[in-house]
């Protein structure tokens, strides 16, 4: 609150309206124009500031083409809710759609019963109705808020949350940017969700073929004929992809290439939320280190890199310093390559880099499938580029250039790929469609398809939180929660049960300290997103861990994490994959107070 | 202040090794690692004073480093495992092992009742966990709706199935057929199958056969299995029992080639068996007759795809016989034509 930034950003909402006046467009928030320069705050910060919000059915252009979405306040996304650390907030909030609708707040620590989950933490908004949610703002940072109501969230029922700290924010910048990334499909969600129940692969049309395998590409025959044996497809990177979905930046297609401005030699401050339905993003800016100076929300030791890997529903604040009087391109690509997502970054309105191409889709590997633990000696030793022996197999330790499909293949082959006896608190039922055989640790290993790409890219081991964690006890117990799925009947759960056949909650006692760890026993990354709390990781960094409120499980691997269970109440805990979650990839958390407590 | 010793040490070991080199980001706020709450000053220091162009965090209060002990972070290949931490991290936190207190027991779910009734809650969380993993779908999908083209009159063919239900617990509905121009069906069945999914990938289906058409008029009892094989086979095994008593048995299998994404070769293979001689339906038993086809569809989208090929069909052993006996072709080879097609 000092005098100096509120000038600041006075200033800055000055450049902005004269900036922004050309585009006037309907559709959009103004921080999300197609000329944006810099953020306009819509909504006051003041500490007891009702929040007016309005859900509603409206129409959607993207790339110059019409389509029908759900919006809040007349946009998609929905406005930024900025509000400021230490005080506290109403946000009424009107549903004036015909069914039920919701507003989980992602990432924000709030009483259990304004969390917005129906059916957890309240019953949800009734069409033609209004709720008023009503929190104290306990933390800052970049966060988001979504549907937690049937599948509205892919029709662009999402938007940005910026927090302010109460006091001066230890990340200078001299402008910011929100950056919100998504999928939009001119497909109605239920339709998407059916197609994939008749049929798992339907939006996959980067498959393995003859033509290709004549041509030399991809898998070689014995290798894809051992994958087949399997049933596993090795193309199987994203349920739905680029042939349905335009990829947007702040409500954007690539062809309207939104723009953010930006004074040469400024500290540009992006804040990067992935409000995707299904896609996971890599992300990069040619030309440009992007210094990730927060995740999820709370503030990292600054780790420069030249490309990361958002998952869903995670949000990084990035610090970019252009120095040089031109445009640069943001790149958001769809983790499977089959589109992306783009945005310029430039001096002056106007201004655009060609069309970026898009770079050779990933496979998926033996590591992918739960192999990892088998071969892991030879990990880094192996030269890439080998012919025989593509770079992201060679990097994982998954072939050597002489023996690509028999020799590393040939032995994981021995291995069942349905063991249950290895995963005993996983139910045996159809949803499990592979248990990983010897799962490992993959948060010091760039996400899938990163490992070739010849720069710097972010892996979880990088993060670092600022600030020492709040609790630092030992974990009292520790716990384990399988990722599984079948991508053949398009079932997904945690443990083999759907959320619509589990029997009991996953239970906690107040104040716990439990350290979880969630092992991946299907050939998808999964971010997984626990609510109500932050979690510390546990990848090396003891005291300064980095907390997050979601975190991607990269195929057949496990990532541990510790969280304190202060949040008493029910909470959701599920895949932030949309139709994964819809599948029944979610259980309900239970905090309760010890006993003799109050309850 | 121990932990800065380190740390100074280890930025010095650093610092003199070609590891700097990789370095990208050299001036971290050390401080941070001993004690963050040891520099309030950082924070009044003026946010706006041009710092380490490197670092996104307020550094102001912090000489510039020489280097930063994590540079790179580049652990790939340390993987520590669970329950350790490097050096100046701190020993407290992730970095200790967890004990083996037991876990709670599970309660009701049902925390929200005292915040918003029993009442109002009872209906979101039925539908809770309807919309989470208990929905219900279907799909009608005709495999197979073709003209033949061979010797003697034209024939046509269909083959289809439906199914309506969830996850695990299906109503199947198929149907198969097929005649000659002019001569109307001369071979059909309905049946209508309970399938109960009982693996990743096979489901168990269980119900009735009714045959239409110009002969017998039988009804079977039917049970089979359904799925997808290694090697991605589609296969499909049933047995039927006939109200006279009389048992037969059908193989089936299919394979998609993907020439290219849309361009798709199809073999297929259908063995018939019966246990017994059943003269009035001209079937020997054993092995009864085969079916070999090969079609070549192109999906103009997925749910629409015309195909050609060729399907070649034989009777063996004792229906070979009574088909001699009835003047009945033996052998039969069709050029085919047709879509596949589904919703």
């Amino acid at each position: 609150m000092t005098v100096t930034s509120i000038d600041r950003r006075t200033l800055l909402r000055g450049a902005a309206i004269s900036g922004g006046t050309a585009a006037l467009a309907g559709w959009f928030p103004a921080w999300a124009q197609p000329v944006s320069a810099g953020i306009v705050r819509p909504l006051p910060t003041v500490s007891g500031t009702e929040i007016a919000l309005r859900i509603a059915h409206q129409m959607i252009t993207v790339d110059g083409r019409e389509s029908h979405g759900i919006g809040i306040n007349g946009t998609i996304p929905a406005p930024l809710v900025r509000l400021r650390e230490g005080t506290n907030v109403r946000l009424s909030v009107v549903n004036d759609l015909d069914e039920d609708s919701s507003i989980h707040w992602h990432g924000l620590l709030v009483p259990f019963h304004m969390d917005g989950v129906p059916g957890v933490s309240f019953p949800g908004i009734k069409p033609r109705s209004t709720f008023t949610y009503e929190f104290p703002i306990v933390q800052a940072g970049t966060y988001w808020y979504h549907s937690h109501s049937g599948l509205q969230e892919q029709m662009g029922h999402y938007g940005p949350i910026v927090i302010d700290p109460a006091g001066p924010d230890p990340i200078r910048s001299d402008r910011e940017h929100v950056i919100v990334l998504s999928d939009h499909s001119p497909l109605h969600p239920h339709l998407i969700f059916r197609k994939l129940k008749q049929q798992g692969g339907y939006f996959n049309y980067r498959k393995q073929t003859l033509a290709g395998l004549i041509r030399g590409q991809d898998q070689p025959a014995s290798e894809r004929t051992a994958w087949g044996r399997m049933r596993m497809d090795p193309t199987d990177i994203s349920d739905v992809t680029g042939s349905t979905y335009t990829y947007l930046v702040n409500g954007h297609g690539p062809r309207d290439n939104w723009t953010a401005l930006f004074s040469p030699g400024e500290r540009v401050r992006l804040r990067f939320v992935n409000a995707s339905a299904m896609t996971t993003f890599n992300v990069r800016i040619p030309g440009l280190k992007l210094t990730i100076v927060q995740a999820d929300g709370l503030n990292v030791r600054p780790v420069a890199v030249d490309e990361f890997q958002i998952a869903i529903a995670e949000t990084y604040d990035v610090i970019i310093e252009p120095t040089e009087d031109r445009a640069y391109t943001l790149i958001g690509e769809a983790i499977d390559r089959s589109g992306l997502a783009r945005a310029t970054l430039a001096p002056r309105a106007g201004m655009a880099t060609e069309m970026p191409a898009l770079r050779k889709r990933p496979l998926a590997t033996m590591t992918d499938m739960g192999m990892g633990g088998m071969d892991h000696g030879a990990m880094g030793a192996q030269p890439a580029g080998d012919d025989a022996c593509p770079p992201e197999h060679a990097e994982m330790g998954h072939c050597t250039p002489t023996n690509a499909a028999t020799g590393q293949g040939g032995t994981a082959m021995k291995h069942s790929m349905r063991d249950m006896s290895l995963a005993p608190t996983v139910k045996d039922t159809p949803t499990v469609q592979s248990i990983s055989p010897m799962p490992i640790d993959r948060t010091g290993e760039p996400g899938q398809g990163l490992a070739d790409v010849g720069h710097r890219v972010l892996v979880y081991r990088d993060l670092m939180a600022v600030e020492r964690n709040p609790d630092l006890r030992a974990p009292d117990r520790a716990m384990e929660i399988h990722l599984t799925g079948n991508m053949e009947r398009y079932m997904w759960a945690f443990d083999g049960e759907k959320l619509s056949e589990v029997k009991a909650p996953i239970p906690f006692t107040k104040d716990e300290r439990v350290r979880v760890t969630l092992v991946n026993d299907t050939m998808m990354g999964h971010p997984i997103h626990l609510h109500g709390h932050f979690f510390e990781l546990v990848t090396g960094h003891g005291e300064y861990a980095p907390r997050k409120h979601t975190v991607q499980v990269q195929p057949g691997g496990k990532v541990t994490f510790d969280v304190t269970t202060d949040a008493v109440g029910d909470w959701a805990f599920h895949c932030h994959m949309l139709y994964h979650m819809h599948a029944g990839m979610m259980q309900v958390v239970t905090v309760r107070p010890r006993t003799g407590d109050a309850a | 202040m121990k932990p800065l010793l380190l740390l100074s040490a280890a930025v010095l070991a650093i610092a003199a090794t070609p590891a700097a080199a990789q370095m990208d980001h050299s001036a971290h706020d050390m401080s941070a690692h001993a004690d963050h709450s040891k520099q309030p000053d950082a924070q009044s220091a003026s946010p706006l004073a041009p710092a380490d162009p490197h670092a996104g965090h307020d550094m102001t209060a912090q000489p510039p480093a020489a280097a930063d002990p994590h540079a790179g972070h580049d652990m790939s290949a340390m993987q520590p495992a669970a329950g350790e931490a490097m050096p100046g991290h701190g020993d407290g936190g992730t970095a200790l092992p967890a004990g083996n207190a037991p876990a709670p027991a599970a309660p009701d779910p049902n925390y929200a009742d005292s915040v918003w009734g029993a009442e109002a809650m009872t209906g979101s969380r039925t539908a809770l966990r309807k919309e989470h993993g208990g929905g219900s779908f279907s799909q009608v999908m005709i495999d197979l709706a073709e003209y033949q083209i061979r010797g003697g009159k034209d024939g046509f063919r269909w083959s289809g199935e439906a199914w309506f239900g969830g996850d695990i617990n299906r109503l199947v509905v198929k149907t198969e057929g097929e005649g000659a121009f002019g001569d109307g069906v001369e071979d059909a069945e309905v049946q209508a199958l309970y399938s109960r999914a009982i693996g990743p990938y096979f489901n168990l289906q269980a119900g009735v056969r009714q045959d239409i058409g110009p002969g017998p008029s039988r009804t079977h009892a039917a049970i089979g299995f359904e799925g997808l094989a290694p090697y991605w086979f589609e296969v499909e095994g049933a047995l039927f029992l006939s109200d006279k008593g009389d048992l037969f048995a059908r193989l089936e299998g299919n394979y998609d080639q993907r020439i290219t994404q849309r361009l798709i070769l199809q073999p297929r293979a259908e063995f018939n068996f019966a246990l017994q001689d059943v003269p009035t339906s001209g079937v020997g038993s054993g092995l009864s007759d085969v079916e070999l086809g090969l079609r070549l569809r192109y999906e103009i989208v997925r749910e629409f795809a015309p195909y050609i090929g060729v399907s070649w069909d034989r009777r063996v052993g004792g229906t070979a016989r009574y088909a001699r006996l009835a003047g009945e072709d033996v052998e039969n080879t069709s050029f085919v034509v047709g879509v596949r097609a589904w919703f």
